[in-house]
C-alpha cells in the first residue's frame, strides 16, 4: 500500500469514503427517506471517481477549441459520458423508490421500516 | 378365457365405483356417511369481544420488539456488524485507491486509443464540435436511447404506483383532498415567476440546441424545461397548466420523441449498419444545422427528460395532471 499515492489521490479516497458513507446510511437507517438519501450519496461518489478518473492535469473540457485535435489538449471525454448515463439512471431509480415509499406511508402511515415489517407480520397473522 | 360382464353386474364392482370416484361423479361414501351440520356457534358478544381483544394482545405482545430479547440482540448486533462492514469496505476501496495511477496524471490506461480516436477523429466522423455530445450521440446512440427509455419506463412505474384515479360518484377522502389542495395565490411567486419562466424555458431549448455545439445537451436542456415548467405549475396551478400540458400531451409528445429517435438511429441498418460512416451530410462544424442526427436526437432526449421531471412532480404532488 502506497500512503502517498493514497494522499495524492485523494479525490478518489473522498469518493470512497462517500461511498461508505452512503452504504452505511443504507444499512443502518429505519427511515425510508433516510435510506434513499443513502443510496444517491453512493451515486454522487461514483461520479465524483468517475469524473477524477477522467481528468488530466492542465488539459480542457473535450470540446473542441481552434481547431485543435490532440490528445495533449483535452481531457478523457469517455468519463463524462459515463456519469452522464449514471445521473439518469439514478434519477429513475429515487423516483421509483420514492414513489413505493409513497404506497408504503399510505397504507401503514409510517416510515419506520421495522414497523412496517411488523404490521405487516401482524396482518398475515390476523 | 375371458368373459364380458354384463353391464349391471359391472356397475356392482369395486373397480367401476373407484373410477366413477375417480373421475369425480361420485361419491363411494355417499350413501354411508353423513355429514351433520354444524352446530352454530353461540357465544355471548361480551365473551367474544374479550376473546377478540385477548388475541390482539397477544399478537401485540408477540410483536413488540421491546419485549422481544431476541431481536434486541440482533439488533445490536446488527449495527455492531454494519460499523464493521462498513470501515471494512471502505479501508478495502482506500487501499485499492492507494494502487491507482495518480490523480490528474497523463498515462494512465484509461487514456487509452478509444478516447484518442473520439478526440482526434470526433469532428471530422460526428461533426459535432464537443465530442462528449457527439460520443453519446453519434458513436454510443443506442446506450442513449436505451437510458432514454430507462426514463420512460421509471415514468409508467410511477404512473402506476401513484396515480390516482377517482371513479365517478366516490367521494374523496381526507388524505386525498389533502393531496389535491393547492395554496392559495402568492403575487410575489406568480409576479417572480412572470419573470422569471420564460427565460428558464429559453434557455433549456438554448442548451438542447447547443448540444452539439458547446457545454449542453438533451438531458441537461430537458431538466432546465422541466424546473420551469414546475416553478410555473407552483405559481400558477394546476388549473392553467392543464391547458397545455395534460396527460395525453405528455404520452404524444414523450412516445412520438422516443419513436423519432428509434427511427432515426435505425437508418444505419438499411445502410450497412455502419454507425462510423454517415450517409447523412455532416454540414460545417460550428453552425447550428450540423453534425447530422445528433442535432434531432438531442431535441428528441430533450423533450423525454422534460415531460419526465415534469411527470414526476405533478405525480409525487397531486397523482393526476
Amino acid at each position: 500500500m502506497d500512503v502517498m499515492n493514497l494522499f495524492r489521490n485523494y479525490e478518489e479516497a473522498v469518493a470512497m469514503i462517500l461511498f461508505g458513507i452512503g452504504f452505511s446510511n443504507l444499512l443502518m437507517q429505519k427511515n425510508l427517506i433516510k435510506k434513499i438519501i443513502g443510496m444517491n450519496i453512493m451515486d454522487t461518489s461514483v461520479y465524483l471517481f468517475l469524473a477524477v478518473k477522467g481528468y488530466i492535469e492542465g488539459h480542457k473540457a473535450p470540446i473542441v477549441v481552434d481547431g485543435v485535435q490532440s490528445v495533449e489538449a483535452y481531457i478523457n471525454p469517455i468519463p463524462s459520458g459515463l456519469v452522464l448515463t449514471g445521473i439518469v439512471v439514478s434519477v429513475s431509480v429515487s423516483a421509483l423508490m420514492l414513489a413505493l415509499t409513497i404506497r408504503l406511508y399510505r397504507r401503514y402511515h409510517t416510515l419506520n421500516l421495522d414497523e412496517i415489517s411488523t404490521l405487516l407480520k401482524k396482518e398475515e397473522k390476523s | 378365457m375371458s368373459r364380458k360382464l354384463s353391464e349391471e353386474e359391472y356397475k356392482k364392482k369395486l373397480s367401476y365405483r373407484m373410477e366413477q370416484w375417480f373421475a369425480g361423479q361420485r361419491d363411494p361414501y355417499l350413501e354411508h356417511l353423513r355429514m351433520k351440520p354444524q352446530a352454530e356457534r353461540t357465544l355471548e358478544p361480551e365473551k367474544e369481544e374479550a376473546l377478540r381483544k385477548e388475541k390482539k394482545e397477544r399478537l401485540d405482545k408477540v410483536y413488540r420488539i421491546s419485549d422481544n430479547r431476541p431481536v434486541k440482540l440482533f439488533e445490536k448486533l446488527y449495527r455492531i456488524f454494519c460499523v464493521a462492514f462498513c470501515f471494512f469496505l471502505v479501508i478495502m476501496l482506500l487501499i485499492a485507491v492507494s494502487f491507482l495511477p495518480s490523480y490528474g496524471e497523463d498515462e494512465k490506461p484509461v487514456n487509452n486509443e478509444v478516447s484518442r480516436r473520439y478526440i482526434e477523429k470526433g469532428l471530422q466522423e460526428t461533426g459535432a464540435v464537443n465530442i462528449v455530445t457527439g460520443m453519446i450521440l453519434d458513436y454510443r446512440a443506442f446506450d442513449t436511447l436505451g437510458e432514454s427509455h430507462v426514463l420512460f419506463a421509471a415514468t409508467c412505474t410511477v404512473l402506476i404506483l401513484l396515480r390516482h384515479d377517482k371513479k365517478k360518484g366516490e367521494r374523496d377522502t381526507e388524505e386525498e383532498t389533502d393531496r389535491v389542495y393547492e395554496p392559495k395565490n402568492d403575487v410575489i411567486l406568480q409576479m417572480v415567476s412572470k419573470v422569471l419562466v420564460p427565460p428558464i424555458i429559453l434557455f433549456g431549448i438554448y442548451v438542447i440546441l447547443c448540444g452539439h455545439l458547446g457545454p449542453g445537451g438533451g438531458f441537461s436542456g430537458g431538466a432546465v424545461i422541466g424546473a420551469g415548467l414546475i416553478l410555473y405549475l407552483n405559481a400558477f396551478g394546476f388549473a392553467k397548466t392543464e391547458k397545455f400540458f395534460s396527460e395525453k400531451t405528455y404520452k404524444v409528445l414523450s412516445v412520438s420523441a422516443l419513436g423519432c429517435y428509434c427511427l432515426a438511429k435505425s437508418y444505419s441498418f438499411y445502410t450497412g449498419a455502419n454507425h462510423i460512416e454517415s450517409v447523412i451530410p455532416l454540414g460545417t462544424p460550428g453552425a447550428i444545422l450540423s453534425s447530422g442526427l445528433i442535432l434531432v436526437l438531442n431535441i428528441c432526449v430533450g423533450i423525454v427528460v422534460a415531460g419526465t421531471m415534469y411527470t414526476f412532480y405533478v405525480m409525487f404532488r397531486k397523482g393526476g395532471y
